[in-house]
């Protein structure tokens, strides 16, 4: 058995269903090797970079690994930024490449790069196969390694020649690795010690980090805000821990948090944490952070505690484990008071835009985006629309978000959606992007036609990068330097003025929807946005992308300024 | 507080593990002031011995961080523990007249190093000494001979202490 077909064994013995791969010289014989394959489906997206997004949609959207096969050279390298975005959200990722074969590594072959050497540091191993015989226990390796412990991206770089060698036919049912042990426990003391400082506080919040969504623990979390009755906060990546309508559900925090969460986090006496790692965007400025409370942290990585915030509790577990053994322990308390406070809290503030009669806002695109999808996957780009969407969607109903929560990677959203459609065909997707992002990965819009993807792509059109912009406006006395998509050459170079004699917007992501075989719809006006919805739900042929003309520069509010403590945030537009 | 910090890794001996090793610190933006590698009793180990000065925090986090290397087998903190910590280091003495020469012994003599090598007028130093005493004999010899001294240094290694309890 060549090695090439010793690796399709090997994607049929671990499962795999779709390839998401792009061909290319030294890549040719795994290639070879699929051809006429009738178990796996191989897709050929149309960037390698939107190829890495959406076998990262792929794995959110159904816990599988997603798998990927490139070439060598421009096609490993055009990896780089979706491997760093998937593992930096602690995604199951194996990616192939090929590489010269080995007798030329180190002599600048033809597209030859060092992929494991520039990859290193992003991704949670990198190996090259060096020696036929090891093909098997490598791909072995890599799949346990990407899908166990705290999951993430594996690179396996085959050289051509390795592809092509004759050997074992055998893969390997089980992996024993020296220097890798995933945490399969939880430490019972430490979880009698934080439910009894749970049960005694009187103003304790949880705060709960993507960690709960990636290890699946979603009824578990909710049973347990309910077992205890403390009240629920989240971080971007953790938004839909529990469903964003439940009353025990207060918001998120962060320099975009609600008035709430943020004031909440700031006042506790206990902050129970669950899968976060305390990111510099959740806790503003470090020595306030929750500077009155004694802190929990549980996570499945020992390096991400106590490395940012000081803990007084650690934990190291999977979410899931260790919620169950909380779930035995914790004791319902009734704490009117500091449910009170923060209603008081949330009434005071509320999380809405302001509304001006007959314009139509982010806020209300995406409560259009509640009504009309319910059990559905929703992907953002990053900008404002991430934003806008983990401010206001409510994700109840089973709904799920996929947003590049830790890189920030624009044209993320558009990529991550097909991996999601592919996955999960009887769900509903939704993508939220800006114009911006869009354009990032629009070649994709191609890959989701081709494979008769129904998706609803909803692109907030500003003209601007509008959080950049936003910052300028805010940090920069309007100096909107490169942020704005509707400049050419004839504009002042000092610009900070958008008017109605600013240049047309291009492209036209009408005629471009229409020109890929796609449904273009453009909306202006509030009172047009369900008509929108509804066209797109009768089209199950293609995606049907929406172009939301929103004001052009409306502000994600409120914004804790850097170096402002979580609580010292600005709820409106500061005055000019 | 930031002092001196000594680990032992035992890792892969495989291509790429002390990239992997050296830019984790890099990555993180921590400096490595020595590291050594060689094989072990197995051939498919190899034993790392670093050292770097950074607080406490710093120090938990970059163990934290080579214990999750796929490629790390084990991590020693030898930063408290006794040990013996052994480094070698070559001086070389060039245009040495025979007086020179004579210093150069005796100096050896004290510091109990050997002179290992000798030409008409260049004397060869080999020291094996703690990085300390190294320090001194270097500095000592450069302050007697300054330009004509070449300095080799290779990095320390460890191994845990049987009987002693001090470093």
């Amino acid at each position: 058995m060549t090695g090439a077909e010793l690796f399709v064994k090997a994607l049929k013995a671990e499962g795999v269903r779709h390839l998401f791969a792009y061909p290319g010289g030294q890549a040719i014989d795994m290639f070879n090797a699929l051809y006429g394959e009738k178990d796996i489906e191989v897709i050929l997206p149309r960037h390698e970079q939107g190829l890495v997004h959406a076998a990262d949609g792929y794995a959110r959207a159904t816990g599988k690994t997603g798998v990927c096969l490139v070439t060598s050279g421009p096609g490993a390298t055009n990896l780089v930024t979706g491997i760093a975005t998937a593992n930096y959200d602690s995604v199951p990722l194996v990616c192939f490449t090929g590489q010269v074969p080995l007798g030329l590594m180190g002599n600048d072959a033809f597209q030859e790069v060092d992929i494991v050497g520039i990859t290193r540091n992003i991704c949670k191993y990198a190996v090259t196969v060096r020696k036929r015989a090891d093909l098997g226990t490598v791909i072995k390796k890599a799949f346990y390694i990407a899908a166990s412990g705290k999951p993430g991206v594996v690179v396996v770089d085959i050289p051509k020649n390795i592809q092509q060698e004759e050997g074992s036919s055998s893969y390997p049912e089980k992996i024993e690795i020296r220097g890798y042990k995933p945490n399969a426990s939880v430490h019972m003391g430490q979880i009698k010690k934080a439910a009894d400082m749970l049960n005694q506080a009187k103003r304790p919040v949880f705060l709960i980090g993507g960690g709960v969504n990636i290890a699946r623990a979603n009824d578990e979390m909710k049973r347990l805000a309910e077992a205890s009755g403390v009240p629920v906060i989240t971080t971007v990546p953790g938004k839909g821990a529990i469903p964003a309508d439940h009353p025990l559900y207060v918001g998120n925090i962060g320099i975009h948090g609600s008035y709430a969460a943020n004031s909440a986090v700031s006042e506790c006496d206990v902050l129970f944490s669950i899968g976060t790692r305390f990111n510099d965007r959740i806790t503003g400025r470090i020595d306030t952070f929750a500077k009155n409370a004694k802190i929990i942290h549980i996570d499945i990585d020992s390096a991400s505690i106590s490395r940012n915030i000081v803990v007084d509790i650690p934990i190291v577990a999977d979410a899931k484990r260790a919620i169950s053994a909380l779930l035995e322990r914790v004791e319902y308390k009734d704490r009117e008071d500091w449910i009170l406070h923060i209603d008081e809290w949330k009434k005071r503030h509320p999380l809405r835009m302001k509304k001006t009669e007959g314009i139509m806002n982010p806020e209300d695109i995406m409560r259009a985006i509640n009504r009309n999808y319910k059990n559905a996957v929703i992907t953002t780009d990053v900008g404002q629309n991430q934003m806008w969407a983990t401010q206001f969607l409510d994700l109840d109903g089973g709904s799920k978000l996929l947003t590049s929560g830790g890189l920030g990677t624009m044209g993320y959203g558009l990529p991550a959606a097909i991996g999601a459609k592919l996955g999960c065909p009887e769900k509903e997707v939704v993508v939220v992007c800006g114009d911006g992002g869009m354009q990032m990965n629009v070649q994709e819009l191609a890959t989701a036609v081709c494979y008769e993807l129904p998706m609803t792509v909803c692109i907030l059109n500003n003209g601007y990068l509008g959080n950049v912009r936003q910052w300028q406006e805010m940090f920069y006395n309007r100096r909107y330097s490169s942020t704005c998509l509707r400049r050419r050459k004839c504009c002042d170079s000092a610009c900070s003025d958008p008017n109605a004699e600013c240049p047309p917007y291009v492209p036209d992501f009408v005629k471009l929807a229409e020109s890929y075989g796609a449904k273009g719809i453009r909306v202006f006006k509030e009172e047009d946005i369900q008509a929108a919805f509804d066209e797109a739900k009768l089209n199950s042929k293609t995606p049907t992308i929406i172009e939301f003309i929103i004001e052009r520069e409306v502000n994600v509010l409120p914004i804790v300024p850097v170096g402002n403590p979580l609580s010292d945030m600005y709820l409106e537009d500061p005055e000019v | 507080m930031k002092k001196r910090r000594w680990i032992s890794l035992l890792v892969e001996n495989e291509i790429g593990v002390l990239a992997r090793v050296s830019g984790l610190f890099s990555g993180k933006s921590y400096n490595i002031d020595t590291l050594s590698v060689g094989t072990t009793e197995d051939e498919t180990v190899s034993r790392m011995t670093i050292s770097f000065t950074s607080d406490d925090k710093t120090f938990e986090q970059v163990k934290k961080q080579l214990n999750r290397s796929v490629e790390v087998i084990k991590v020693v903190d030898f930063s408290d523990a006794p040990i013996h910590l052994k480094e070698l280091m070559f001086i070389r003495v060039t245009s040495c007249s025979g007086d020179d020469k004579a210093e150069i012994f005796r100096i050896t003599d004290v510091f109990g190093v050997k002179v290992i090598d000798c030409s008409r007028n260049t004397v060869l130093v080999e020291s094996v000494q703690t990085e300390k005493r190294n320090n001194d004999l270097a500095g000592l010899l450069v302050k007697l001979f300054g330009g004509r001294v070449q300095i080799v240094r290779g990095g320390c290694v460890g191994i845990e202490a049987l009987t002693i309890t001090e470093r």
